[in-house]
């Protein structure tokens, strides 16, 4: 902690409780912080453990149905809080404690102009207005970089893309100089690129003033870029707190350990490392259990543990946890590998060797080419405007995939990297034949593919299945887990109802859920749960390949190591090959074995998956691999921070499409000549005018992981 | 602004084009013969009907009557009247639907304001006990049948109580001043119906802007609550309200059509109950298509009107 | 994950973690918690039907309006068992007389809502009147809703061009008020002169139950269609799609389920509105012909001057028709939140 006196803000024993129906539920348990001025605490834990309830009682901004128990301390710049009156909230809310919220394009009023909506905080805080106010907001959106600010402060909140509205809340809260920041997941939602772009922002604004700040996360990797120390919240308590170093680096709670681990860091790869998970569910509040809330769930889990509540202990060094077995924690974790030999995954327990890393998969790496792209195309009609039907001009269409050749050998796993708007999902969607495709053949083990789903024979859709993103959509809530997964065994293997239905019990057995699950349906189901019944019902089939569309963006992290694990052992066993879609290089970079990143409805990068975190990279690849929020402190990058304005499809630029934002741009050549495929070792290829030796020179610094052993 | 524009023109003409091609088929291609159906059903001779049909010209091809119907209709060529002798159906209707537009407006100036504050103050105090007497009311009392809340204002509010007038069969040419005594009870129960309606819409748009973030924003800027609620939520929460008066006014024409027959008054529903028992189907197809261009221009309207208001709709 | 899965309402401002959105929230036709429900593994859909029940009459006002509902559509029934007069054009009685209900003694007494002008016995004519305003709006609306739920259905999952044109003639049709089209559709029909026993004449006997089905079909295709526009976005039918199944087999089996709970809401609106309309109707002389003891026909015919001599001949139908308007209604609503809320 940064030394001061008394600290900006001093909790202690919070208890937030909501009511439900008639009774009232702790949501947050005996909470406690002590946070300096200009220090970044960063609060993390994963979706449903209190983090929001939280970050809205620090504020004692507490929706009707909410209330912080008595007998709780929470005091700001040494005032009670919980006895402020409404109206001397409001004088603090105004000027010194402020909010940033998770959706900026939710929180900023949809009707009322930029300008205004940030004025009328001036007007608050220092009833500044008019003329001084406009100089302050123009000002203040220059240090959040938002270009050309009087026409920003013009616009509407819709017509801003979602990196410069998140930059207008934080615009918003900055502009009365706070001493309390709060900031709600302020970069969930935008992409890496924009994220890099908003943490850096971030870090410098605070580094200028003395601002306190609270920041809330669900990503490991932004707390270990961002924060000096990190508060780990599960089920609505405090597990854990220590300087960000040490606990990144000795973690004590087996939670904080299972979370580290279950994140792939850059250069792990399924081949080398399984990752940690953590089984089961977190408790309901309703039934919190007697002893610790986290022992259904722990590896390390004794009796003590389900009959006593843990403490949260002081340790030296300035560190917080909340476990009977910390001392066992550190026992257990040998550095550097950081991992339980414990089987954590699934709700059967798995036997240990299983855990053990899968086989290099290079070996038996396959020659047949299973699928064949050649210049995919897929556009997307535009209705003309009124001049151009007028004048008979047929408006451009959006090009979502543009001229994309890919090639798919049988049981490997091929990675396609992308900002969001890139075409990757377009791309899965028209190889599975959901979509048309407007041009470009389509081979599966040498045969044509037909265009859509319905003029394709039972034989092709049978090797081709897809996992969806969602999985809150991905089963229908009027089917049963067996009904879900019977019918592709009866549809596509032609299997009798009986012989399918005992196939779907194996099925389930291989995802790792129970029998009895047979029978539940997908509201009776967690996130992840319903993920792998999604799973064994696309392997239900016996594809050959399938798309799996960012299978595990939608979860937290510890449910994603879960399912990571399990599409890497059913490749294994199955034989079958993956186009795995993602928007997180870390989680493509643990399961492919080649990669493709793709830019604007084309391919720039192809190659090796090892090749993915060292130079030479395409500057777009440098630049998505150096936003990466690594999930180690002393990880230190010079992060390459691109522009957050994506040219739209309907108006690609000229020459490479990549110069309007490249960072590595050479000269006019860029803007005019398409660039040429230039060809690196092992069928590494990159779309760039500039030679690979010189861009290897360029980016021989942005190295994350060793690929080469 | 243009392709919206040009959009919302293109929607406007071909739902013209659908509803008059409704119009006019439904009384064609229904199973009888409208020249018998207005000459006076079956004791009509054969050549009274022949006649009709001659005059009518009934006896062309139905696609070439629907464009000379249509062309005269557009050209302000709408008929003789056959029930009321001698007029022209053009003025009779006319007339009436000034009678009735008085009427509306009357009803729409009592109701909104009304309506618009019992939404407002139900979708504030979601499930308190404001909201819970508002939704009972306009749930129960104020959705009955206009006939219903009709003739319990005339005979109850009227006869037995004594206040305003009970009849209001005023002559169809009197001025606003003369009618005005006579407005009052028809347009009280018109306000009835749609005070239902509207307050209920105003509700659950209150209550849905309350639940967005930026109403968390704005109370977070530490501004009073009424100012959130003033210049953030009813901002939004009453946007579609717009379009909510012109439905209503598609709601008021059916409504006004009991209630002119209830109380009797001059208007274009009264005139329309009478052209249908007098079998007028010229009159009948006159006054329809009024009413569907009166409502589709409001519709028309409210959709420009929306679109300036409110900076979400791409109007580029 | 699914969080700490608070049952009922979701605290308002709960984390909804961004990306982990939606999994936070169960799913609308959860409710975990009351395990009860849960012990049949039946059909999902059967469950849903008992929870809407079930929360139906947890609620006082819409408890109170279906039980009067379902007490008319006893009366509707059963109306020639319980009325004591089962012909409603029985003239036998003396003309005008009080009625003799007695709430204070509780009792009904020879004539409880009195005789009208003609003799007739008002309180048999009001039980027996119950059934025709159900038989017109119930089976009207239950044919609006199968079609047009067909059509919405169709329209929604096939998209295109067909749904665009379809969509637009559907839009063009909703401009013309529904009581406006009735009017001169049942005005006209009525003024036919058709052989008796033909099918025409048979059609206009029935012409206020044909006309309410056909002019609530677009409604109810238009609603129907929205919510399989919704649907179809879903993961769930693009597996279907990639499984090669049939359009039939999408749309009924992975579809349908999902649009039943908006098709419920708004067949109950449509029940309530075409309780409105027929009564409305029949009051202007265009629903069921005199004698027949129809409610809306019954006040119209008792207005006036007559309502001066015998003011319960009006009065105890119109009662019937306020009473049954209020009940549907407060069903309805009571429907619409339930499924809102997410049974």
């Amino acid at each position: 902690m940064t030394a001061s006196d008394r600290p900006l803000l001093d909790v202690e024993g919070l208890t937030i409780s909501y009511r439900v129906g008639k009774t009232w539920l702790p949501a947050v348990r005996d909470f406690r912080l002590q946070l300096g001025a200009g220090e970044i605490i960063g609060l993390v834990g994963e979706s449903g453990c209190g983090k929001s309830t939280v970050a809205l009682a620090l504020m004692h901004y507490l929706a009707g149905n909410g209330r912080v128990e008595s007998g709780g301390k929470l005091h700001f710049a040494g005032e009670d809080l919980l006895a402020k009156s409404n109206a001397d909230m409001r004088r603090l809310w105004a000027k010194r404690i402020k909010f940033v919220p998770q959706n900026a394009s939710a929180a900023l009023n949809p009707s009322i102009r930029i300008g205004k909506q940030v004025m009328e905080v001036l007007k608050a805080s220092d009833g500044i207005e008019g003329a001084a106010a406009y100089e302050s907001m123009i000002d203040m959106f220059h240090h959040v970089n938002l270009v050309d600010p009087e026409r920003v402060a013009e616009r509407y909140p819709h017509e801003l893309s979602g990196g410069m509205q998140q930059r207008v809340t934080i615009a918003m809260a900055l502009i009365s100089n706070p001493e309390l920041l709060i900031m709600d997941e302020p970069t969930t939602g935008l992409d890496v690129t924009t994220e890099a772009v908003i943490l850096e922002l971030v870090r410098d604004l605070i580094a200028q003033r003395d601002t306190g700040v609270i920041y809330i996360t669900h990503n490991l990797g932004v707390v270990a870029q961002l924060c000096q120390r990190v508060l780990v919240l599960y089920a609505g308590e405090i597990m854990e707190e220590a300087d960000v170093q040490a606990l990144f680096e000795e973690p004590h709670h087996p939670y904080t350990l299972g979370l580290i681990g279950s994140v792939p860091k850059p250069g792990e790869s399924k081949h080398t490392v399984r990752l940690q998970s953590i089984s089961g569910n977190p408790p309901s509040l309703r039934r919190l259990p007697g002893g610790c809330v986290f022992a259904e769930r722990c590896p390390l889990v004794v009796d003590l543990c389900r009959s006593d509540k843990p403490p949260l202990e002081s340790l030296p060094g300035d560190r917080l946890v909340r476990c009977h077995r910390w001392e066992d924690v550190d026992a257990v974790v040998q550095p550097p590998s950081k991992s339980l030999p414990i089987a954590m995954e699934g709700d059967l327990p798995t036997p240990l060797s299983e855990v053990a890393p899968l086989s290099n998969g290079l070996g038996r790496a396959s020659p047949i080419t299973l699928m064949r792209v050649t210049d995919l195309q897929k556009q997307f009609p535009v209705a003309p405007t009124a001049r151009e039907a007028l004048r008979r001009i047929k408006p451009t269409p959006i090009r979502a995939v543009d001229g994309v050749d890919l090639q798919l050998r049988a049981g490997q796993t091929l990675g396609l990297v992308g900002e969001s708007g890139s075409g990757k999902t377009t791309l899965a969607r028209v190889i599975i034949g959901l979509q048309e495709r407007s041009g470009g053949k389509l081979e599966l083990l040498g045969m044509d593919v037909r265009n859509s789903v319905r003029e394709r024979s039972e034989d092709v859709l049978s090797k081709l299945q897809m996992i969806f993103q969602n999985p809150q959509n991905s089963l229908n809530p009027y089917l049963s887990v067996r009904q879900a997964i019977v019918r592709p065994l009866i549809k596509l293997r032609g299997m009798a109802p009986a012989a399918a239905d005992a196939e779907a019990l194996t099925l389930l057995e291989r995802v790792n859920l129970r029998a009895e699950y047979a029978d539940r349906y997908p509201d009776e189901l967690s996130g992840g749960e319903k993920q792998r019944v999604a799973i064994a019902r696309a392997f239900a089939s016996e594809p050959d390949l399938i798309i799996c569309d960012e299978p595990v963006s939608a979860l937290d992290v510890s449910v994603q190591a879960a399912v990571l694990n399990l599409l890497a052992q059913l490749q294994e066993e199955h034989d079958s090959a993956y186009l795995f879609i993602s928007h997180n290089l870390s989680v493509v970079g643990y399961l492919a074995d080649a990669i493709a990143v793709m830019y604007l409805g084309q391919l720039v990068e192809v190659g090796e998956a090892r090749e993915l975190f060292q130079p030479p990279y395409h500057p777009y690849t440098e630049a998505l691999v150096s936003a990466l929020p690594v999930a180690d402190p002393t990880h230190k990058t010079e992060r390459i921070l691109l522009s957050d304005n994506l040219p739209s499809a309907q108006n690609l630029p000229s020459g490479c499409r990549f110069h309007t934002r490249c960072p590595r741009k050479i000269g006019a050549v860029c803007e005019t000549d398409a660039p040429p495929w230039r060809e690196g070792e092992a069928g590494h290829r990159i779309r760039c005018h500039i030679p690979l030796d010189e861009l290897e020179a360029l980016q021989s610094d942005l190295v994350l992981a060793g690929g080469s052993d | 602004m243009l392709h919206f524009l040009r959009r919302r023109f293109l929607f406007f003409f071909f739902t013209y084009l659908i509803s008059s091609l409704t119009i006019f088929f439904l009384l064609r291609v229904l199973p009888g013969d409208p020249a018998r159906v207005i000459a006076g059903g079956r004791e009509a001779t054969e050549e009274q009907v022949a006649e009709i049909r001659e005059k009518l010209g009934l006896n062309a091809a139905l696609p070439e009557q629907y464009l000379t119907w249509l062309g005269d209709f557009i050209g302000g060529d709408w008929g003789e009247t056959i029930a009321f002798r001698g007029a022209d159906n053009r003025d009779l209707i006319l007339e009436r639907t000034r009678n009735s537009a008085r009427l509306a407006a009357v009803a729409l100036l009592l109701s909104l304001p009304v309506s618009l504050a019992l939404g407002i103050i139900a979708g504030l105090s979601e499930n308190k006990l404001p909201d819970v007497i508002i939704s009972l009311l306009t749930l129960s009392v104020v959705s009955l049948p206009e006939f219903v809340t009709g003739l319990f204002l005339i005979n109850i509010v009227a006869l037995r109580w004594g206040w305003f007038r009970a009849s209001s069969a005023v002559p169809a040419t009197a001025s606003f001043g003369e009618m005005l005594p006579a407005l009052w009870l028809p347009a009280f129960a018109a306000t009835l119906t749609m005070l239902a309606y509207i307050s209920r819409l105003t509700r659950a748009g209150v209550i849905e802007e309350l639940k967005r973030d930026y109403v968390r924003t704005a109370a977070l800027k530490g501004i009073a609550w009424r100012t959130v609620v003033w210049r953030h939520v009813l901002r939004n929460a009453l946007l579609p309200t717009i379009t909510v008066i012109a439905i209503s006014i598609s709601w008021l024409v059916s409504g006004m059509v009991v209630i002119e027959f209830v109380f009797g008054f001059p208007g274009l529903g009264s005139l329309l109950i009478a052209a249908i028992e007098r079998r007028d189907l010229l009159l009948v197809q006159a006054i329809v298509m009024v009413t569907v261009t009166i409502i589709l221009f409001s519709n028309l309207f409210a959709d420009l009107a929306y679109a300036l208001l409110n900076p979400r709709v791409e109007l580029s | 994950m699914a969080g700490f899965r608070i049952n009922e309402q979701e605290p308002r401002r709960e984390d909804t973690g961004g990306r982990d959105e939606g999994e936070n929230r169960s799913c609308p036709q959860t409710y975990q918690g009351r395990g009860e429900s849960r012990l049949m593994p039946s059909s999902q859909i059967s469950r849903s039907l008992v929870n809407l029940i079930r929360t139906l009459l947890r609620q006082p006002q819409s408890a109170v309006g279906t039980a009067l509902a379902l007490f008319f559509f006893l009366l509707a029934l059963f109306g020639t068992q319980l009325a004591p007069y089962p012909n409603p054009n029985d003239q036998s009685h003396d003309v005008r007389q009080s009625p003799t209900l007695d709430f204070a003694k509780l009792q009904l007494g020879e004539h409880p809502f009195g005789t009208d002008r003609l003799g007739r016995d008002v309180y048999s004519r009001v039980i027996l009147g119950a059934s025709s305003i159900f038989r017109i709006a119930g089976l009207g609306t239950l044919v609006s809703v199968i079609l047009g739920s067909a059509l919405g259905l169709f329209m929604g999952y096939q998209g295109g061009w067909v749904d665009e044109i379809l969509g637009r003639v559907i839009d063009a049709t909703l401009a013309i008020p529904a009581l406006l089209l009735a009017l001169v559709l049942v005005g006209i029909i009525r003024n036919l002169d058709f052989e008796a026993g033909s099918w025409q004449a048979g059609l206009a006997d029935n012409v206020v139950l044909l006309v309410i089905a056909v002019l609530y079909i677009p409604i109810v295709a238009r609603v129907a269609r929205s919510s399989t526009l919704d649907i179809r976005t879903r993961e769930f039918v693009a597996a279907a799609e990639i499984r090669g199944e049939s359009q039939a087999y999408i749309i009924f089996r992975e579809i349908l389920p999902s649009v039943i709970p908006s098709l419920v809401v708004e067949a109950s609106l449509r029940f309530s509105y075409a309780i409105f309309l027929v009564a409305s109707l029949g009051f202007l002389g265009f629903g069921a012909r005199p004698p027949s003891p129809d409610w809306g026909l019954m006040v119209n015919e008792n207005r006036g001057g007559f309502y001066q001599l015998t003011p319960w001949a009006l009065e105890f139908p119109a009662l019937a028709i306020a009473v049954l308007v209020i009940a549907v209604n407060l069903m309805s609503d009571g429907i619409r939140r339930a499924v809102q809320k997410g049974v």
